[in-house]
C-alpha cells in the first residue's frame, strides 16, 4: 500500500502537466466561444465583447490560467456553455454510463480472449489457432461503428431481439433511485429485475461491439505469454511429476501467463474509456466521450478540459490498480 | 546382477529443425538394475540429456523417438498412451533438472507445489498432502521446514530450490530417478551437500538413479558404473576406476585428459599424441623487475557497500606484478566478481586505493574510465561468451571495436591486419571473422572474446570465469591458449573462478574470499595441498576428483 501511495503521489506532476497543456491547447485552437455562444450569426461586435468579458476571455492567457488552476484547486471545473450546468455535475452524471459500458465490454473481451488465447497456445499452428487469429484480425479490421451498426442491423432490425439503440433505458421506463450510477447495480439494489433486464438488453450490443475491437490484443498477448509459459521449465517439471492436465494448464501455465494480460487489460481499459465515442454516438449512449466531442465541436472550453483531466485521472487510477493486482498475482513483486 | 529395471535397446531420437532432421541419439543400448546408480557422461550435444528426456517422455515437441524401445519393468513405454504415461510420471519415474529455480513454479509456494506432486497420484485431503510435504522438506534437510512451506522459489537459494525439487521428485517414491545436471551452477560446497543428500535418499529408498553430467569427477565420485556418450552414441562403459585409469576409446581418453585434476598441469590437458606445439614451446625466463619499480597493480583496503548494506567486499588488499597470474576463488556471494569488477574499473569502490604501475586509478569514476589511458592496459574476458558479444557485430567488428575506440586506429588495411593477427594468435580462422556470434561455436566465441581483450595489448587481463560455460575439452584448449598468451606477452592475469582445479593450474598465487573477506592466500599448489583455514579445506574437499582418494576406496 505504501508503494501504491507513492506511485499515486509521483503521478501528480503528470496530472498537473496535463491540466496546463490542455488549457493552452484549447486557447491555441481556432474558434472563439464568444462568437459561438452569441445570440446569432448577426450579433454585433459589442455583444460579443460583452460575452468575452463575462467569460473572462479578455484577460491575458497567464492570468486566465492562474484563475483556472485556482478554480480546479477548489474543485470547480467551470460551467458548460452547452448544457448550462456545472462541468462536474455533467461528468458525474455521464461517467457511470461510460464506465458501465466499458467495464462490461472489457469483461466480455477478457472472458472470450483468455480462453481463445489459451486454446490457440495449446495447439499452435492448428485449425483452432488459425481460427482465433482470423477472428481477431476481423475484430481489429472492422471499426466499432461498423460492427455496432451491423449488430443493430442483425439483432434489432432483422431479428428483433435487441431493443432500439437509444440510450441506456427505454425513454418511458422509470429509473431506479440513483445510488452508484451504474444502472445494473442500481436496479438490483432497488429489487427491480424487469428494469435490470431491460437495462442489460440495452447494454449488451454496444458492449459487444466495443469488446470485438479489443479481443484481438488481449487474445494475442494471452496466446504469446501462454506459449512462453507452456514451454517453461516449471511446466516441464509439472509434467514430469504427473500432474493432471488441467492443473498443469491452469494452475501452472495460465497463472503465470496471466501477468502480462493484466497489464495490457489496464491499458486497453483506459483507451476504451476515452475512445469509445463512436460506439456512444451509434447507440446514443449518454457517456462522457460523446459529451466531450460535442463540447469540442462547439469550442466549449470547460467540458473539454474537465474531460481530459478526468481521463488522465482515470488512467492513473487504472494503472495503480494494475500495479496492485500485479503485486497480488506475483509474489516476486515486492511491496514496500 | 540385480533385476533389470530399465532397458534401452538401440534407441534413436530425432529432432526436426529448420535445417532438417537432426539425429540426437543414434542407437543407445543401456540397462539399469533396481537401486543402481549410473553415471551418463558427455559433453554438450552428446545426447545425454536427450536420452534422459526420451526415457521420461519429456522431449520437446520437435523431438521424436524414431527407433528402438525403452523397457521399464519389462513393458515397452514408448508405445503406451499419454494418459497411461501420466501415471508413471512422478509415481514410477521422476526427474531432477538443471537450474532448479527455473524448474519450480515462481508464483506458487513450494509447500503447495510438493503437495501438488503428492495429490497427483494419491487421493487425499489437502491438509494431509501438506503434512506429507512438510515431512519431505524435513527429509531433504531444509532448515525451518514449517516456515519454508510458504516460501516462493525466488526467496530460496539455488541449493534450497534443488532440495525442494528433490523432495517433489521423491514424493511418490518412484523406482527410477533421473537427475539431469542436478548441481551445475551450484557452488562446489553446495554441490557436495546436494549430491550427498540425493545419493543418500536414493540408497535409503532403493531408487535407481541415472546421473546425467558433464563432470567426470562427479560421476566418478557417486556412481558405480559410468557410460560415456559422444555424438549420440555410447562410446565406453565401465567402472569409474578402470574408465579413468585406462580409458579405451580415444574420445574417453581425450575427455579424461581434459578434465583438470588436483595434479594436472596445463600441458596435460590434451592426450600425449595430440600434444605438440604447447609442450615444445620454449619458455623464456622472466627478467626480474628492477628493484624499486612499483608492482603492476596494487590494491589497498578496498571496500564496497551496495545501498548501505553489509560490505560486499571489505578491506581487500593485493598486488599483482608484471606477468604474474593470481587466482581469486570463493563461493557465489563471496565478493569475487565485485572485486574483479572494481579492479577493471567497471564499478566504483566505496573506500580504498587502486594503483596501476604506481599511479592511482581508484579515484577515476568508473563511467569516465574509458577515457583514461589505462583503459587499454586493463582488459576483461567475460564469463558468458554468448551474452558478452554484440549479436549484430561480426567477429571482425568485435575484435576491431577496442582498436577503434582505444587504440586510435582508423578503418583500413592496418586495422584489418591487426584484427587478423589477433585472430591468428587466438587460433581463430580468418575465414570465421565475417561470421556473427550465433554462427560460431562456444569455443570460437570464447576465442573472439579473448582476441578482443588482447587486441590493444593490455598489461593486465581480468578473467571472470572465462571457461565456466565451456565443455571440458574446449576448456582445455582455451586454458592452454590463455597460458600461452600470458607467457608470450608477459601479461598479468587476475583469474576469477570457482573451479579450484583450474585455478591451481593457471595461477601462481591464489586468494580465497569468503563473505567479502580474504581468508587465505598464498602459492596455489602449496595452499591447496595444505590448506590452513577450515574454509579453504572445505572448498578443496568438496571438489569431486576423478580418482577417488585411495583411503576412501579402501574403507
Amino acid at each position: 500500500m505504501i508503494r501504491a501511495g507513492r506511485r499515486f503521489l509521483s503521478s501528480l506532476p503528470a496530472l498537473f502537466g496535463v491540466l496546463v497543456f490542455t488549457f493552452l491547447l484549447m486557447r491555441v485552437l481556432p474558434g472563439d466561444p464568444a462568437v459561438f455562444f452569441a445570440s446569432g450569426p448577426n450579433a454585433g461586435k459589442e455583444e460579443i465583447e460583452v460575452i468575452r468579458k463575462q467569460m473572462g476571455l479578455n484577460k491575458p492567457v497567464p492570468e486566465q490560467l492562474m484563475l483556472y488552476l485556482y478554480d480546479v484547486g477548489s474543485g470547480n471545473l467551470g460551467r458548460s456553455m452547452m448544457t448550462g450546468q456545472l462541468v462536474t455535475k455533467d461528468l458525474r452524471e455521464r461517467l457511470p454510463a461510460s464506465l458501465e459500458l466499458t467495464l462490461t465490454a472489457l469483461l466480455i473481451a477478457l472472458l472470450s480472449a483468455v480462453p481463445l488465447g489459451v486454446l490457440a497456445a495449446l495447439r499452435p499452428g492448428s485449425i483452432i489457432d488459425h481460427g482465433v487469429r482470423f477472428f481477431c484480425a476481423l475484430g481489429v479490421c472492422v471499426p466499432t461503428f461498423v460492427s455496432g451498426l451491423l449488430l443493430i442491423y442483425v439483432f434489432y432490425y432483422l431479428l428483433g431481439l435487441a431493443p432500439d439503440p437509444t440510450g441506456r433505458v427505454d425513454i418511458f421506463a422509470s429509473l431506479p433511485p440513483r445510488q452508484t450510477g451504474f444502472l445494473l447495480i442500481d436496479f438490483l439494489l432497488a429489487g427491480d429485475f424487469d428494469g435490470w433486464w431491460a437495462a442489460f438488453r440495452q447494454l449488451i450490443l454496444p458492449a459487444l461491439s466495443m469488446a470485438l475491437f479489443v479481443v484481438a490484443p488481449l487474445a494475442r498477448i494471452t496466446r504469446a505469454s501462454m506459449l512462453v509459459s507452456l514451454g517453461s521449465d516449471f511446466v516441464r517439471t509439472a509434467h514430469s511429476l504427473g500432474l493432471p492436465w488441467w492443473q498443469v494448464v491452469v494452475t501452472y501455465a495460465l497463472r503465470n501467463a496471466i501477468l502480462p494480460v493484466i497489464t495490457i487489460a489496464g491499458i486497453v481499459f483506459s483507451t476504451m474509456l476515452g475512445a469509445n465515442v463512436l460506439v456512444e454516438k451509434v447507440f446514443s449512449w449518454p457517456g462522457v466521450a460523446s459529451y466531450a466531442l460535442d463540447a469540442l465541436l462547439s469550442s466549449d472550453y470547460a467540458p473539454v478540459q474537465g474531460f481530459v483531466l478526468l481521463m488522465a485521472t482515470v488512467f492513473v487510477i487504472v494503472n495503480l490498480l494494475v500495479d496492485i493486482l500485479y503485486g497480488v498475482a506475483d509474489p516476486r513483486v515486492t511491496i514496500g | 546382477m540385480t533385476k533389470s529395471l530399465l532397458a534401452l535397446s538401440d534407441l534413436h531420437v530425432t529432432f526436426s529443425t529448420r535445417r532438417g532432421l537432426v539425429e540426437a541419439v543414434r542407437g543407445v543400448t543401456l540397462s539399469l538394475g533396481e537401486g543402481e546408480m549410473l553415471g551418463l557422461v558427455g559433453e554438450s550435444g552428446s545426447g545425454k540429456s536427450v536420452t534422459g528426456f526420451a526415457i521420461t517422455r519429456l522431449l520437446d515437441a520437435a523431438g521424436r523417438i524414431t527407433a528402438g524401445d525403452i523397457r521399464f519393468r519389462g513393458q515397452d513405454i514408448t508405445r503406451i498412451s499419454a494418459g497411461d504415461f501420466r501415471h508413471l510420471h512422478g509415481a514410477a519415474m521422476a526427474m531432477i533438472f538443471q537450474n532448479p529455480r527455473a524448474a519450480l513454479n515462481p508464483i506458487r509456494a513450494v509447500g503447495d507445489q510438493i503437495a501438488d506432486a503428492i495429490t497427483a497420484h494419491k487421493r487425499m485431503p489437502r491438509d494431509e498432502a501438506r503434512a506429507q510435504a512438510l515431512g519431505l522438506l524435513r527429509a531433504v534437510q531444509i532448515r525451518d521446514p514449517e516456515k519454508r512451506m510458504a516460501a516462493y522459489p525466488h526467496e530460496l537459494s539455488g541449493g534450497m530450490c534443488q532440495r525442494v525439487m528433490i523432495a517433489m521428485a521423491i514424493s511418490c517414491n518412484p523406482a527410477l530417478l533421473i537427475a539431469d545436471e542436478p548441481t551445475t551452477g551450484l557452488d562446489v560446497t553446495t554441490q557436495k551437500v546436494v549430491m550427498d543428500l540425493l545419493t543418500g535418499i536414493a540408497a535409503e529408498r532403493g531408487m535407481a538413479t541415472i546421473l546425467i553430467t558433464h563432470d567426470l569427477g562427479l560421476a566418478a565420485r557417486y556412481c558405480r558404473r559410468v557410460v560415456v556418450m559422444e555424438q549420440g552414441r555410447l562410446v565406453e562403459e565401465a567402472e569409474p576406476k578402470t574408465l579413468f585409469r585406462a580409458p579405451q576409446h580415444p574420445y574417453t581418453r581425450r575427455l579424461v585428459a581434459a578434465s583438470p585434476t588436483a595434479s594436472s598441469r596445463i600441458a596435460d590437458l590434451v592426450p600425449e599424441e595430440e600434444r605438440g606445439r604447447h609442450a615444445a614451446m620454449h619458455v623464456a625466463l622472466k627478467p626480474q623487475p628492477a628493484p624499486g619499480t612499483p608492482p603492476l597493480l596494487e590494491v589497498q583496503k578496498l571496500t564496497k557497500r551496495f545501498d548501505q548494506g553489509a560490505a560486499a567486499v571489505a578491506n581487500f588488499s593485493m598486488t599483482i606484478s608484471t606477468g604474474e597470474s593470481v587466482g581469486l576463488v570463493g563461493e557465489s556471494g563471496s565478493g569475487k566478481s565485485t572485486t574483479s569488477r572494481i579492479i577493471c574499473r567497471l564499478i566504483d569502490p566505496s573506500e580504498g586505493e587502486i594503483a596501476f604501475e604506481g599511479q592511482s586509478i581508484g579515484h577515476i569514476p568508473a563511467r569516465d574510465f574509458h577515457r583514461s589511458l589505462f583503459r587499454k592496459d586493463i582488459q576483461i574476458v567475460f564469463q558468458d561468451p554468448n551474452d558478452s558479444l554484440n549479436p549484430r557485430f561480426t567477429a571482425f567488428d568485435c575484435i576491431a571495436h577496442p582498436l577503434l575506440r582505444l587504440g586510435g586506429m582508423r578503418p583500413g588495411d592496418a586495422l584489418r591486419q591487426r584484427v587478423e593477427e589477433c585472430a591468428q594468435r587466438v587460433g581463430l580462422g580468418i575465414e570465421l571473422l565475417t561470421r556473427f556470434p550465433h554462427q560460431l561455436s562456444g569455443g570460437q566465441k570464447a576465442r573472439v572474446g579473448i582476441a578482443r581483450a588482447i587486441a590493444c595489448r593490455p598489461r593486465l587481463l581480468v578473467l571472470d570465469e572465462p571457461t565456466a560455460a565451456l565443455d571440458v575439452s574446449v576448456q582445455a584448449v582455451v586454458l592452454q591458449l590463455l597460458d600461452r598468451l600470458r607467457r608470450e606477452d608477459d601479461l598479468a592475469f587476475l583469474f576469477v573462478s570457482h573451479d579450484l582445479n583450474v585455478v591451481r593450474m593457471m595461477c601462481d598465487r591464489t586468494i580465497v574470499l569468503q563473505n567479502g573477506h580474504i581468508v587465505e592466500q598464498g602459492e596455489s599448489r602449496a595452499m591447496f595441498d595444505n590448506p590452513k583455514t577450515a574454509y579453504t579445506r572445505e572448498l578443496v574437499e568438496a571438489v569431486p576428483h576423478i580418482e577417488p582418494k585411495l583411503a576412501a576406496t579402501a574403507s
